[in-house]
């Protein structure tokens, strides 16, 4: 029977899981730091939910007020500059991508974690006028998940080419990539009449042929270079270890002979 | 001071070595090989490691070039990604023959430990390769060391580019038919 | 004999000639001294720049897809990949973020440990910097000086760890081995053979050269604003006269210990940044010799002792019932840390590398985002390239020093 593999996740799982096991959770604390607390005096009734998670300060808001939010964020708590923003896929479980926009505080040395939920299909506004790393950031944003950026000023692929299909970094994108992926070189440069010359591609590590006698792997015959391995057998014969490959029908049994 | 002159025409004849053309031409070939700097990724390190002063390349009349026009040897050191494929090949056409490739690293040879959706699993799926070089990162001497293969290689072809089958795609029976 | 293929010529979508007296021209992917795989598509009014944009994703191989398939143990080895000039401190980075998700911390000794190699990869990535900048910039000789140092550099990691350019020297939770014999010593020598070198090669080569000044100076100026809105960390933002490095403000491992100056330069351009990478070529020098006593305090424990997440010694893998089990199940499975998301930085050579981690308390991370400073640094390319002459594209490439392997991922 072939394995089950989910549909909505590709990423790899592990194959045995404790029935009992519960996994812990890295703990939340309450903001008690003097300036975590004037950020969320300065936000009000934005924050839905903040705590502390590792050393910074985590803050869900609602998705269609982050330039709102963030802008008061970078102009009244002197968060000016946004060192990392991306999105983690929970499309499979909630239906959402979950956002995420790390801010930097450099006089006070602190760092915020801003985030927010938008559902599948749903567009983002864009922080680029606050902090233009987003341009980058966004857009690669864009390309690895396919969220759209409302208002940003060029949003296009940037890891990826141009024609690509598919977001690489959705869980339903396997990590070996799809039928486009694995013909995207040939077809571009031969053309797809080529693609039965060229074969498939080889994804498996330990893979051996035979019938190679050009390159790395001249296993069980003996020939020379680049030659025909079907046509050029070489005279002698390859002596294998009779210990470990005995014809077992050739040696003489009371019971086969009978049957035969 | 004796003065010695000799009249070649005269005694002795004129001084010459009995040579075949394959074994002259290839001499030269293989002795000034201009690889291009094809520098992809961190095998691009060691490639400059193997120019700079501990290895000296030069001291083997190899001197990179950074263009393919000029070049002999294309040297493909690092991961080559699948948007980059289509300037790989680019570059490859634009070099002249007679024109050698040597694959550098696992990620050129097959793919090696990046088994993505982004990574061309092995460069001779777009480039006839000449020699394989394992290690992630191979070091520099054993760059060097493929150069000399490289040269016994083509001391060992015909200089008569037409004889040497390399540029013909062909399919072969096994599994995974390639550029050869 | 060639064989056809289908490649239409490359400008097609280009315009040449056009109505505004403009120009376009392609720089890259593959240009000697594009520092890797940059592509510029570069807009020239006559000599000076109109428009730039840099076209990246050339090195792109999909490391974050690779850790959300990988275990974490497994994943170690890929980070070296990033910043290939300074592996350990990709290494360092990754391995500090699981720490801090997992609450462990590292045993006194392999703090030690991390500290030096930190420092010496710094000194590796800088020096790769003077050497591919001067070499970009017309100085042939200095890259071969540089590259001599970095020889020496290579071979203590060399002698630490076995390889040279991946080197993989840090382990989530310690380090793998203890120095070797002499180790201490030549790291010793190698830090006044830097310093000596500093002084009596690379300074007078460069430093008050007539065309290495005309070159660097008032070329790439970068206002301490756009810094910061672009996101440049490192000595992108210690050039543009911000003081911020996350050894002193955030300090990690042993650094709040350690006695060092953040050299900041208010100038603003290449030149003063290339002041300042050699500047901290010689605080690290400072550091690794302040760490070399701090060693021999140390107890001999090299790894964390966490038995849910992290394996025992090997000696007592090979002798006691349970660390074998551990260490089995640690292997097949890998370790799982709670759930939770983290994001720590470090100060890598390049700037601020840090990685946000996601967990759902499986094996495989649910997420994984690397925060590359060179990244950030190639967007700000299309801002400072913009009102510049084209032969000062190189020189500004070159002093923002990026590096493929983390821009592409």
């Amino acid at each position: 029977m072939r394995k089950y593999v989910p549909k909505d996740s590709v990423q790899a799982k592990s194959y045995y899981t404790d029935r009992f096991w519960v996994a812990p959770r890295v703990p939340r604390l309450t903001v008690e730091d003097e300036h975590f607390l004037s950020v969320l005096d300065a936000l009000g009734d934005d924050s839905k939910e903040s705590y502390i998670e590792v050393g910074q300060l985590v803050i869900h808001i609602e998705a269609t007020d982050n330039l709102r939010i963030i802008k008061k964020l970078k102009e009244e708590c002197g968060y000016t500059q946004c060192s990392e923003q991306s999105a983690v896929d929970y499309l499979a479980q909630d239906g959402e991508f979950e956002l995420f926009y790390q801010l930097l505080n450099i006089n006070e040395a602190k760092r915020i974690r801003v985030v927010c939920r938008i559902k599948d299909g749903q567009a983002i506004e864009s922080i680029h006028p606050l902090y233009k790393s987003a341009n980058f950031a966004e857009r690669e944003m864009f390309d690895m998940f396919g969220i759209k950026v409302n208002n940003h000023p060029f949003l296009k692929r940037i890891l990826m080419p141009d024609d690509w299909e598919g977001n690489p970094l959705l869980k339903t994108y396997p990590l070996e990539g799809d039928e486009f992926a694995s013909w995207y070189e040939v077809d571009k440069i031969f053309g797809k009449e080529y693609r039965d010359i060229i074969g498939p591609e080889i994804r498996d590590p330990a893979h051996i042929d035979r019938e190679d006698s050009k390159r790395f792997s001249r296993v069980g015959y003996e020939v020379p270079f680049g030659s025909e391995v079907a046509e050029a057998k070489s005279e002698q014969e390859i002596e294998y270890s009779k210990t470990l490959l005995v014809n077992y029908n050739s040696k003489k049994s009371k019971i086969l002979d009978e049957r035969r | 001071m004796a003065q010695h002159q000799v009249n070649y025409a005269s005694s002795a004849g004129l001084p010459i070595a009995l040579t075949s053309v394959d074994k002259l031409v290839n001499w030269g070939r293989s002795n000034s090989l201009w690889p291009l700097t094809y520098g992809l990724a961190c095998c691009a390190i060691e490639m400059m490691a193997s120019g700079a002063s501990r290895y000296d390349f030069d001291r083997m009349g190899t001197i990179f070039r950074a263009s393919p026009r000029q070049a002999d040897v294309m040297i493909l050191a690092g991961t080559l990604s699948k948007k980059h494929a289509e300037f790989a090949r680019r570059l490859y056409d634009q070099m002249t023959e007679p024109k050698w490739v040597i694959s550098m690293g696992s990620c050129a040879n097959t793919g090696g430990m990046f088994n993505t959706y982004a990574t061309v699993q092995g460069v001779d799926r777009i480039i006839p390769v000449d020699i394989y070089l394992p290690g992630c990162a191979p070091r520099p001497e054993t760059l060097q060391y493929a150069l000399m293969m490289l040269q016994t290689k083509i001391r060992r072809e015909s200089a008569d580019m037409k004889k040497n089958t390399k540029q013909d795609l062909t399919v072969q029976t096994g599994r995974r038919a390639r550029l050869i | 004999m060639q064989v056809t293929n289908k490649l239409t010529p490359f400008f097609e979508n280009l315009n040449f000639d056009r109505d505004d007296n403009t120009m376009v021209i392609n720089f890259g992917p593959q240009h000697p001294s594009a520092h890797g795989q940059l592509r510029l598509v570069l807009e020239l009014d006559g000599e000076q720049v109109v428009k730039a944009y840099p076209d990246i994703g050339y090195l792109h191989r999909g490391i974050e897809k690779m850790a959300e398939n990988m275990t974490y143990n497994e994943f170690l080895p890929t980070t070296d990949r990033l910043d290939y000039m300074a592996a350990t401190s990709n290494n360092y980075a990754y391995a500090l973020a699981v720490e801090k998700l997992l609450d462990i911390e590292a045993p006194r000794r392999a703090q030690v440990i991390r500290t030096m190699l930190l420092e010496l990869n710094r000194i590796l990535g800088h020096l790769f910097f003077i050497a591919t900048h001067a070499l970009d910039v017309g100085a042939m000789s200095v890259f071969l000086y540089a590259f001599r140092e970095r020889e020496f550099a290579l071979d203590l990691m060399e002698d630490y760890c076995g390889a040279r350019l991946t080197h993989s020297a840090v382990r989530i939770g310690g380090v793998p081995l203890d120095l070797p014999d002499n180790w201490l010593e030549n790291v010793a020598s190698f830090c006044d053979k830097v310093d000596y070198e500093i002084d009596h090669t690379y300074n007078p080569l460069l430093q008050e050269n007539r065309i290495w000044k005309m070159r660097l100076e008032d070329v790439g100026i970068i206002s301490a604003e756009d810094a910061l809105s672009w996101g440049c960390s490192g000595i992108m933002l210690r050039g543009s006269g911000i003081n911020y490095d996350i050894r002193k403000e955030e300090p990690y491992e042993l650094y709040s210990e350690l006695d060092f100056d953040i050299p900041v330069s208010d100038r603003c351009d290449s030149y003063g940044r290339y002041r300042l990478y050699i500047e901290e070529m010689k605080q690290s020098t400072r550091i690794i010799r302040q760490l070399v006593p701090m060693y021999a305090e140390t107890s001999p424990e090299l790894m964390a002792h966490a038995p849910q997440y992290i394996s025992a010694p090997k000696e007592e893998i090979m002798t006691q019932n349970y660390s074998l089990m551990q260490h089995f199940v640690l292997v097949t499975q890998g370790m799982r840390p709670p759930k939770g998301e983290v994001y720590v930085p470090t100060e890598s050579s390049k700037g601020e590398l840090g990685f946000y981690i996601k967990s759902e308390g499986e094996p495989y991370a649910y997420r994984l985002k690397c925060r590359a400073p060179s990244f950030f640094h190639t967007g700000l390319l299309q801002e400072i390239l913009v009102g510049t002459y084209i032969a000062d594209v190189v020189t500004i490439i070159g002093s923002t020093n990026i590096v493929f392997g983390e821009v592409d991922r």
